[in-house]
């Protein structure tokens, strides 16, 4: 009922038109030469990989980011130049961001209208914006949100409804989307979903981001896929399945990017017996081997990280058990994990794994420095010996070990980390989204890293975001959702289609298997 | 830094020469400051330079930087105490009370370490365990303590210290204690932040506290040792303050924390943590005093101290924020 209003304007111009945009940061061209639309009373999904171009191509719709000379944006078919995300406001286009930008001590309607509050004379009209607030949420189908409510006591789906109506307050004819569903459970994905509905029927052009297939389907009128910043197609909904989609957003071939040498497996390293954090990772066993290297795969918030909190300490397992080498373990802090042998390279270098104002040496040393000390002094000439084999074994590109590492590009920056955690000496070693954020070069260095790593007998966990990058490495695959795992695959029968139908199916067949078990 | 980019192949003494500047950038910049300050000054006005004078300048000072250099430890761990002034009166009155009252001198000397240790202590707990802010808890402390320390003295002076307690007037081949101390607990205090394990900890916490933590670093227990390390030289710092005169005053120079914490600042502690050293604090508490008492010679207020104190901490801190964005 909903697409008449959608196909009756499809002929118009587009309300927002790209054409010929790129965008490059410091040479690196993350955009290259992209056409795209938004018609009114569509809904637009825009699919891609992390690091496909995605984030950028929404910044520059909502101002953030100047495309690079060459490229044209219109809005109703009038060029325009957004110099800021004000412009783009001004024009008409909001952004939901997936971390939600609100004022946690501020009520629902101070939210909506802050920046563009009703007045009267000098004074804020605080009865005509509590109940344009009103009106605005019952449009939204919200009439149990309170305006007077403070915002940070809401749950996400709430605060995000208050963020969609700020958007519309403000007039918005193009509502971006970014990963709306990442964090909401299933009846509020339902709800946000009529929400999407309702204002498509308004005539409001909707981008709608997400990894999730069956919500695309549900919802989107077109689809346009993004890869390593190029445009691959957009298309109409009903002419692509699952499938498509899949191999327009991974198709690559994969074998020829990733250096997989195949070594040995040896005997069971680490083994994990229905270790359970909290919700967030639920009843994982998996048994992994000294010089496998087992891929995690599964979508943003679906518990692979988690998963590499609990093994190595930082969020303790609060059920379940964990065999090392046979033996059992417990491992309450990093420190411990440290000590028995688990290694993390984290999935925010900057948060977690690098001192960047400390040189290669100091952040080489850094997790075993007690080791390098005799009666606490640091041994400073194992220390630099130690870095020097560090740059040369990693193939660092630094002008030896006193360089600072902030200094370093971010594959370089990497390999310190990874060089960190080798020299720890481990028998496990964590890699968390191992490359985001590298060059391609570098990737593949990381890559050759790893497998070298493997054949010296180290048990390898990668958890990545980058399908490609899952099947071209992993021994194993192993597909989390929900904070569970939902199915392990061989590297003979992991293909992109099958993987990827897991990640992105997992929480209906999940669903479903709840249901089958709660229905006896 | 931005040297060490523009040119990265040269001959490996003058790498070795760039390198030290660019890691001992600031220190050697206020080095070359006193250098120049004593040529200038003392060309002016002669007995600037004279012994009288500068045993008053360094001597006098001491205190101020063996205070910065537990200071120091503190901003480079990523925090900060504003109460480290309130703090060394409180140690110094009670130094001089247990004097006084015929404590054997050695209690005298020790009790303000010890109870300036506990003090920190309990600030760092505060700090790393429940997780307030060190400003917060120790503008609150820096509350406490000067209030404390006015209701239990009166603010009365004390008199009569014996002679033996008096530390600070002693003299060691004819150069003032202070002058030791200050020397040799900036040298130990610097070997143990470069060489010792846990000297190198506390940078990497103050860089960066979440890789320290992945990295097994327990940051929390060291956060408190730093504090109570800081505690130590701050017990030290209040008995030379205590026995500089024949008198204790129940009140500190005003401002003293804010010195201190200049000292450290100007000295290449970045305010924002992680880097800078214990040798760069000690050479900007000396070039301060240097300040203080050149203002005089030049018959210029002394309130202009206070501006110019400012005026380099504001300097220091966008040099530090240019060099950290070069970094970047």
């Amino acid at each position: 009922m909903t697409t008449t209003l959608a196909t009756e304007d499809a002929s118009a111009t587009p309300l927002v038109q790209l054409r010929n945009i790129s965008k490059t940061f410091g040479g690196i061209k993350v955009l290259k030469n992209v056409d795209f639309d938004v018609r009114r009373g569509e809904v637009h999904a825009l699919l891609g990989e992390n690091g496909a171009g995605k984030s950028t191509l929404i910044k520059i719709l909502s101002g953030f980011h100047h495309p690079d000379e060459g490229g044209e944006l219109t809005v109703n078919g009038a060029p325009v130049a957004f110099s800021a995300p004000r412009d783009a406001r001004n024009a008409g286009i909001a952004t939901v961001y997936q971390e939600l930008l609100l004022f946690p001590d501020m009520t629902v309607a101070e939210n909506i209208f802050i920046g563009h509050a009703p007045r009267t004379g000098m004074a804020l009209d605080w009865n005509e914006m509590r109940r344009r607030a009103r009106a605005l949420l019952d449009d939204l189908d919200s009439p149990d949100l309170d305006v007077d409510a403070r915002v940070g006591g809401l749950s996400v789906a709430n605060r995000q409804r208050v963020e969609i109506a700020k958007a519309l307050s403000q007039d918005a004819r193009l509502l971006i989307m970014d990963e709306p569903t990442a964090s909401l459970a299933d009846a509020d994905v339902r709800r946000l979903l009529d929400v999407v509905r309702r204002l498509r029927a308004r005539g409001v052009a909707i981008i709608y981001i997400s990894h999730r297939m069956p919500e695309i389907f549900a919802l989107a009128d077109r689809v346009t896929v993004l890869r390593d910043g190029a445009l691959i197609g957009t298309r109409p909904i009903g002419e692509v399945d699952d499938a498509a989609l899949v191999s327009m957003m991974v198709g690559r071939s994969i074998d020829q990017l990733f250096p997989k040498v195949t070594v040995p497996i040896g005997a069971p390293v680490l083994e994990l017996r229905n270790v359970s954090f909290k919700d967030e990772v639920q009843d994982i066993s998996l048994v992994l081997r000294a010089g496998e290297i087992l891929g995690i795969a599964g979508l943003v918030g679906s518990g692979r990280t988690e998963l590499a909190l609990t093994i190595f300490g930082i969020t303790p397992a609060t059920s379940g058990e964990i065999l090392l080498n046979g033996e059992p373990v417990t491992i309450r802090s990093p420190r411990q994990a440290r000590d028995i042998g688990i290694a993390y390279v984290p999935e925010d270098r900057g948060l977690q794994g690098l001192v960047k104002a400390q040189t290669i040496r100091e952040n080489v040393s850094m997790a075993l420095l007690s080791r390098i000390s005799r009666a606490s002094i640091v041994n400073r000439a194992l220390e630099s010996s130690m870095a020097r084999d560090a740059i040369a074994r990693f193939g660092i590109r630094a002008r030896g070990p006193e360089q600072r590492a902030g200094q370093l590009s971010g594959g370089n920056q990497q390999k310190v980390v990874l060089a960190k955690w080798v020299a720890t000496n481990p028998k496990v070693l964590i890699m968390d989204e191992p490359t985001r954020g590298i060059d391609v070069g570098a990737k593949s260095e990381i890559h050759a890293l790893m497998c070298k790593l493997a054949g010296e007998g180290l048990a390898v966990i990668m958890i990545s975001s980058e399908l490609p990058e899952v099947l071209g490495m992993s021994d194993r695959i192993l597909v989390m959702n929900g904070g569970r795992m939902v199915k392990t695959f061989d590297r003979s029968e992991a293909t992109p289609d099958v993987v990827g139908a897991a990640m992105t199916h997992a929480g209906a067949a999940h669903g479903r298997a709840e249901q089958a078990g709660s229905a006896p | 830094m931005s040297l060490d980019i523009a040119a990265p192949r040269r001959s490996a003494s003058t790498g070795v020469f760039a390198r030290t500047i660019g890691t001992y950038g600031q220190e050697f910049i206020i080095l070359a400051a006193i250098v120049a300050l004593f040529i200038v000054v003392g060309f002016i006005a002669p007995r600037f330079v004279s012994q009288t004078n500068l045993t008053s300048i360094f001597s006098g000072n001491a205190y101020i930087a063996v205070a910065a250099i537990g200071m120091s430890m503190v901003i480079i761990s990523g925090h900060i105490d504003v109460s480290v002034g309130s703090l060394i009166g409180v140690l110094a009155t009670i130094a001089g009370t247990l004097a006084v009252n015929g404590y054997p001198i050695w209690i005298a000397w020790c009790a303000p370490i010890v109870v300036g240790m506990v003090i920190t202590s309990l600030i760092g707990a505060l700090v790393a365990y429940v997780r307030i802010p060190s400003i917060v808890v120790t503008l609150g402390m820096l509350s406490i303590l000067k209030g404390g320390l006015i209701s239990l003295t009166g603010g009365a002076w004390i008199t009569n210290l014996p002679p033996d307690f008096l530390i600070a007037q002693f003299r060691l081949f004819g150069v003032p204690s202070p002058v030791w101390f200050m020397l040799g607990l900036t040298i130990v205090a610097a070997m143990f932040m470069r060489y010792t394990a846990f000297g190198r900890s506390i940078y990497a916490i103050g860089g960066n506290p979440e890789a320290a933590r992945v990295a097994g670093i327990r940051v929390e227990r060291s956060t408190v040792a730093i504090f109570a390390i800081h505690g130590f030289f701050a017990g030290i710092a209040a008995i030379l303050f205590a026995t500089q005169l024949q008198v204790i005053q129940s009140t500190v120079p005003a401002g003293l924390e804010l010195t201190v914490i200049t000292a450290s600042v100007v000295g290449g502690v970045s305010i924002l943590g992680g880097t800078g050293t214990v040798v760069g604090s000690t050479l900007a508490a000396i070039l301060f005093a240097a300040i203080g008492s050149s203002l005089i010679f030049l018959n210029v207020s002394a309130y202009w101290l206070r501006s110019v104190q400012g005026l380099l901490i504001l300097a220091t801190v966008l040099a530090d924020m240019a060099r950290r964005r070069g970094v970047k």
